[in-house]
């Protein structure tokens, strides 16, 4: 069995070289800080006992005060998984830290969230639309587009 | 005098015959090498997703038959077991063998498609896909038997199934796992070896170890590249812990190495199914479940492995009867990540075959 780490847990790993960039955590999530998502997964992918080299999926849900961003993060190495979340309140131009310098995974997937949620993905090399056509207004994931 | 020359750009598709689906290859030409290369997709977009919010759970089921068209019964049983997570619905254990069967049958189903494919692109042109054909014929019956459908099945229900199988299913089953192994072998004389097979395939688009996990590549693609992760194994859903099989492995990463890995799944599949049959016990087939599915408010998060990689669904609920929020992980599209990395420095004729060899289906892709 893939073993869930709990977001307290790897919190506790976190706290002390990143004070401040946790904001929440739970049985099976963590919820961090935007401005510093980009450091905290560098340090997840390498740290000795976490090594999360695998990034699984990245998902947003549109919760109308704010988007919530789901990246389910997996060790190959330790067989276990965690769920980092992160929020952006901003809803005209939101924007999180692109993660493609760490997985390259996350390439398809970042531009599939920009095209249908409408976020920015920051220092990703090609954000465009991915399914629907350059001229296409709005997206469509979004709670309040129908 | 050297000749003055300019790269060339060559659009591959949307429509043509290698590219399985409607799906873009925009190639960047030095001569007959690809220098550059960008996959160009979504023609084939229906906004699933935005779709499954509209929808009761229940009725989200038919939606996931039209993601990957050539292995629905996996994507029915990615999308229960999410539910059935969110909402903590338990399921007999007859149904739970049946779905064991179900999933391994549609595996062989959507590896002949593949392999057969991959052929095709090779330029064996039709013999083994008709050959293969045949086979994947077979269990497209055994799964009209159950379901009354031939491609989009729309069987698995939330909490098992609605009936039980007819009394003819299991016999015309093990009819089928005796002929199959039989037809494996016969692939294997005629194709393992095959010359021109090796000179096509084997060295051809090598995707590195380090790479594939990096690239989040799963399924056969990241299996082939040397990494031993298969969710039925790593982390069992329905009752995978309870089976014998092995988890086929490459080294080289090159499209010998993909196809061999699925050939060689096929046969674990019916290991999988031989014992299932043996132990599947009499029972009940659905749990109680009420008409309306209403999870509470929550989120899960469920994942299988798919015949082309891990598909997962990420179920948000608002204790209403339909999901807030659906996300599909769609194997096909995060393996096609790899795909530029796989061509650039081939030629135009190993690109068709390179892109073959990952296995794709556009209703994934788009979704």
């Amino acid at each position: 069995m893939t073993l869930a780490l709990s977001g307290e847990e790897v919190a506790t790993k976190l706290e002390q070289q990143f004070p401040g960039s946790i904001i929440e955590t739970s049985k099976d999530s963590l919820l961090a800080k935007n401005e510093s998502l980009f450091d905290l997964v560098s340090f997840l992918k390498t740290a000795p006992g976490l090594d999360f080299s695998y990034l699984s999926t990245i998902t947003a849900v549109d919760y109308y005060d704010y988007f919530e961003l789901v990246y389910q993060l997996v060790s190959l190495e330790h067989n276990h998984s965690l769920v980092l979340k992160t929020r952006c309140y901003e809803r005209e131009s939101p924007a999180v830290p692109s993660l493609v310098s760490l997985y390259r995974g996350a390439d398809y997937q970042e531009r599939e969230i920009y095209d249908l949620m409408g976020i920015s993905f920051e220092g990703h090399p090609n954000l465009k639309r991915i399914v629907l056509w350059d001229g296409f207004k709005g997206h469509p994931l979004r709670k309040d587009y129908l | 005098m050297a000749l003055k020359t300019e790269p060339f750009v060559l659009n591959i598709g949307p429509v043509h015959p290698s590219t399985h689906g409607v799906f873009r290859m925009r190639a960047t030409l030095d001569g007959e090498v690809i220098i550059d290369l960008e996959p160009v997709f979504g023609y084939l977009h229906r906004g699933i997703e935005k779709l499954a919010e509209e929808r009761t759970y229940t009725g989200g089921i038919p939606l996931t038959d039209r993601l990957d068209y050539l292995a629905s019964m996996s994507n029915n049983l990615a999308y229960v077991l999410a539910v059935e997570k969110l909402a903590g619905i338990s399921v007999p254990e007859r149904a739970e063998y049946l779905r064991v069967i179900l999933a391994e049958l549609q595996r062989i189903a959507s590896h002949l498609i593949a392999v057969g494919a991959f052929l095709n692109d090779c330029g064996a042109f039709f013999t083994p896909f008709l050959y293969m054909f045949r086979e994947r014929e077979k269990i497209v019956d055994l799964f009209e038997m159950l379901s009354g459908q031939r491609l989009l099945y729309n069987y698995m229900r939330i909490g098992g199934f609605t009936q039980d199988i007819p009394d003819e299913f299991l016999p015309a089953l093990e009819k089928f796992v005796k002929q199959m192994p039989g037809f494996i072998d016969e692939y294997d004389r005629f194709l393992m070896k095959n010359e021109i097979l090796l000179a096509r395939a084997k060295g051809v688009g090598i995707l590195p170890k380090e790479l594939a996990i990096n690239i989040s590549a799963s399924g056969p693609v990241l299996r082939a590249s040397g990494v031993k992760w298969d969710i039925r194994k790593v982390d069992p859903y329905s009752i995978y812990e309870r089976f014998e099989f092995e988890i086929p492995t490459g080294s080289a990463g090159d499209c010998y190495d993909r196809y061999r890995v699925r050939v060689e799944e096929m046969r674990q599949s019916l290991r999988i199914i031989r014992q299932a049959m043996e132990q599947i016990p009499p029972g009940a087939m659905r749990s109680e479940v009420p008409h309306l599915v209403r999870p509470p408010a929550g989120e899960a998060y469920a994942h299988i492995e798919a015949p082309k990689g891990e598909l997962g669904f990420y179920l948000v609920s608002d204790n209403s009867i339909a999901p807030y929020r659906c996300h599909i992980r769609a194997p096909s599209l995060i393996n096609l990540t790899a795909l530029r990395e796989m061509i650039i420095g081939w030629k135009i004729q190993d690109a068709i075959i390179i892109f073959g060899s990952i296995d794709i289906t556009m209703g994934e892709v788009d979704r």
